[in-house]
């Protein structure tokens, strides 16, 4: 092959790649489920601006009624159209990527009821996958705009971030294949033989600690479902996660895992938003208040996470105060 | 005599594994119909998925050896026509960056560059990692490609009054350029599987092996999906190593200069 | 650079077990490798298609799927075993596609004489190899091994994905992500300690080459 015969052929393979990817990333089907459509009531609460919120199925844009004050992060968002969220991609019922590469579950749900309160059309709605350990940095370096990713509200992570919600209260509890007699609860784990798996940077894989025998007894992986597959494979005993997660694997597992015991934690699920933004932080806790009046919230609910088998209808926790 | 207990040997082994297989259920139709039956509802949605990570995989490494190659000669000239003092800061970089597995580095280009307000698609992160690691090493291989090319021809492009640069590049790269053609293929095989390498990394774009644990995990058939995603790397970098080889036997029957020339510059490289 | 002082610990006991990782991976890969290259080089049919077929399989296979296979598709065969072990198996699986090709090409530099010459005198195929080839395509073998070898411990880093934990990637993971320090002092300090494995393994190897090459 002569010396330009083949670098046409290396540069037109790459420019096909590239034609193909961008032809591949354009032809993504937009979200699965319906959202449920929100219809707001005007007042909102701290924010100056009147906010009228128009029905989803409307086009949104600046054009739109939906107002907020200058220099807010609703205004950007709303005039950018556009809304980066970040959530879990391999949860069952919360945040779980179905075949056409978008994620489906209550917290996208959750996602949708918060940009449709912006004025955003739920195809405008880019999702990033944020796996436990990088849902603060994700915020920190602005590569999202909120994470509403199974995020459990602590005091460390107040630190980096701002919360708003609750959304949802979870607890942990321990997930163990179907024919386990050992373990009933989380005091049976300092049997040192026993091996339990979490996920890295999880608030239930440090709250298991306390409980285990010896530090060797804890693997942990970077998403659930590995922890699952190793559950299955007989590589280790229990994991440990916040229950409605635990219930989507067991649902998925065929009868294969099952819960044990009661849920030994309490999980309050935030929407983590960057730190400081309390304008934003009370806009979102509206949003919830009003979507929960309206059978928005339920409906979300009921469509996802809520039909998995064991799992009990939420009711929206009184909100915290933004700081 | 040995020829049969090795394939008897081979055998009982397979059996054994087959039967576990099955014991686990592991051939049941629906764990294994979305992937290879035309007919099943889903084979398209899979199939579609698969070849948007087998297309960003391409991507990835394309842009990769295309970036490393500017790099790598560019490092080469440098090095080629500096003086060994000014050379030295360079060597030391090029080799702290070969020294570093690229797993890490492409870990802590997602990692640092947000922190330094440098936010891009995720992609790019993949390709910045992989020819940080890579430009190095291609720029070896551009290196041996050049050295390879006969004194005879610079010695005649300087009797011809051409400068050093001129010689280098309508002379040197060149030829070199042809001579290290295989080299090259090979080193896009290692680039090629250094991509999975994202779906480890957490923030990784949506390449051929973390596509796979997408379809796995709504199909719920890790072992069925992992085989067949193997399966397209095997064909891909196979194709791929197919190419190298044959450019390697065209470069060597082109003629008088190639048999010395191939020596070093174009063989085939072994390692990852 | 508080991040590397503070966790100094860490990071020596990361390298530590980064470096156990490698030296199990290295012992088991020269075996299995060097045995698939006797495969390929056997005169027993089946076994040479084995190790061709292995070879082209694994070659062309990222390190990260066969680790997938190992850590959760072995497991589910029924093979249980620490995730340690696992992670090894694999590296160890893969690397030895590479440790053959290099065996390979060693024995093959060998000339053809020499097996020749040993058939001749009444070897048959296990002792010449022994004896006469073996030794002599140690000499050709230790550069290319060489690589093979530093490239097998870069990819110890992989390891720490897979349920593998406490070597200097899962360590330099834990520090920037659920700690949040800064990235920068970090990523030195796990360069350092890679670097701590392959530039001495580098100059060994340099050593050795130098040592076996004088009796040619």
């Amino acid at each position: 092959m002569t010396r330009t015969a083949s670098s046409r052929l290396v540069l037109s393979t790459v420019f096909l790649a590239t034609a193909l990817m961008a032809a591949a990333c354009g032809g993504d089907d937009a979200a699965t489920d319906t959202a449920s459509t929100v219809v707001a009531d005007a007042s909102a609460g701290a924010s100056d601006a009147a906010s009228e919120m128009t029905d989803e199925s409307s086009a949104p844009s600046e054009d739109g009624p939906v107002e907020f004050a200058e220099g807010t992060t609703m205004a950007e968002l709303a005039e950018a159209g556009t809304i980066r969220v970040g959530t879990k991609f391999d949860q069952p019922g919360f945040g779980l990527q179905n075949l056409e590469g978008v994620p489906e579950g209550f917290d996208v749900e959750i996602a949708k009821l918060i940009a449709a309160g912006l004025g955003i059309d739920e195809e405008n709605i880019t999702y990033t996958e944020t796996p436990s350990r990088i849902r603060e940095e994700v915020l920190e370096t602005d590569q999202v705009d909120v994470v509403v990713a199974t995020y459990t509200i602590n005091d460390e992570r107040k630190l980096r971030i701002t919360f708003a919600g609750p959304y949802y209260v979870a607890g942990q509890s321990l997930m163990v294949r179907a024919d386990e007699t050992r373990i009933s609860g989380p005091e049976d784990l300092s049997d040192t033989a026993i091996r339990v798996c979490s996920v890295d940077g999880s608030t239930p894989s440090e709250n298991i600690r306390q409980y285990l025998g010896a530090e060797t007894q804890l693997t942990l992986f970077d998403v659930y479902s590995k922890c699952a597959e190793a559950l299955a494979a007989n590589q280790v005993d229990v994991v440990t996660t916040d229950n409605v997660i635990l219930l989507g694997l067991v649902a998925q597992s065929e009868g294969a895992f099952t819960v044990v015991g009661e849920p030994f934690t309490e999980e309050p699920y935030g929407i983590g938003v960057p730190l400081g933004d309390v304008e934003f932080c009370e806009f979102i806790n509206d949003t919830l208040a009003a979507a929960a009046e309206d059978g928005s919230y339920a409906e979300a609910w009921a469509s996802t996470a809520g039909e998995i088998e064991g799992a009990t209808d939420p009711t929206l926790p009184a909100a915290e105060p933004c700081s | 005599m040995f020829s049969v207990v090795a394939l008897v040997g081979f055998v009982i082994l397979a059996a054994v594994v087959v039967r576990r297989l099955v014991d686990q259920g592991e051939f049941a139709a629906e764990l294994w119909s979305p992937l290879l039956w035309p007919g099943d509802d889903l084979f398209v949605v899979v199939w579609r998925r698969i070849l948007a990570g087998l297309t960003t995989t391409l991507t990835a490494a394309g842009l990769t050896i295309a970036f490393s190659l500017v790099l790598g000669t560019l490092v080469t000239i440098v090095r080629v026509l500096n003086g060994r003092v000014a050379r030295a800061p360079l060597v030391v970089l090029l080799e702290l960056l070969r020294g570093a597995p690229v797993v890490i580095l492409i870990f802590f280009t997602a990692r640092l560059l947000p922190t330094i307000g440098i936010n891009l698609p995720l992609l790019w992160y993949l390709v910045i990692g992989l020819t940080a690691y890579n430009f190095v090493v291609i720029g070896e291989i551009v290196r041996a490609g050049v050295s390879a090319v006969p004194r005879g021809q610079v010695e005649a492009a300087a009797a011809l009054g051409m400068t050093h640069t001129q010689v280098m590049t309508a002379i040197q790269l060149p030829q070199a350029f042809r001579i290290m053609l295989p080299a090259l293929i090979s080193q896009l095989v290692v680039i090629v599987k250094d991509t999975s390498l994202a779906a480890i990394v957490l923030t990784g774009p949506q390449e051929l092996l973390r596509t796979g644990r997408t379809i796995e995990q709504n199909l719920n058939n890790p072992l069925q999906t992992y085989l067949v995603i193997a399966l397209v790397y095997i064909v891909l970098n196979g194709l791929l190593s197919w190419v190298a080889v044959l450019t390697e036997r065209r470069v060597a029957t082109r003629g008088q200069r190639a048999g010395r020339a191939r020596r070093g510059a174009g063989r085939i490289q072994i390692v990852d | 650079m508080e991040a590397v002082t503070d966790n100094l610990g860490l990071f020596v006991s990361g390298y530590w077990r980064s470096v156990t990782i490698c030296l199990y991976a290295l012992v088991g890969s020269l075996v299995w490798g060097t045995v698939l290259a006797v495969f390929r080089v056997a005169p027993v049919a089946p076994l040479r298609q084995f190790g061709a077929g292995y070879v082209l399989v694994v070659r062309n296979t990222p390190l990260t799927v066969m680790l997938f296979t190992t850590a959760f598709v072995l497991p589910q065969l029924g093979f249980n075993a620490p995730f340690f072990w696992l992670g090894v198996l694999g590296l160890i699986l893969y690397s030895s596609a590479f440790v053959c090709e290099a065996v390979r090409a060693g024995i093959n530099a060998v000339p053809t004489g020499q097996s020749e010459a040993a058939r001749a005198i009444g070897l048959d195929f296990g002792q010449s190899l022994r004896s006469v080839i073996l030794p002599q395509a140690l000499r050709t073998v230790v550069p290319p091994l060489g690589s093979v070898v530093i490239a097998m411990f870069k990819n110890s880093a992989v390891l720490g994905a897979f349920g593998v934990g406490g070597d200097l990637f899962s360590v330099s993971n834990r520090l920037t992500s659920a700690q949040g320090y800064a990235v920068a002092p970090v990523l030195i300090g796990v360069l350092v300690g890679y670097l701590a494995i392959t530039l001495p393994t580098g100059a060994l190897l340099s050593v050795l080459e130098r040592r076996v090459a004088i009796a040619r």
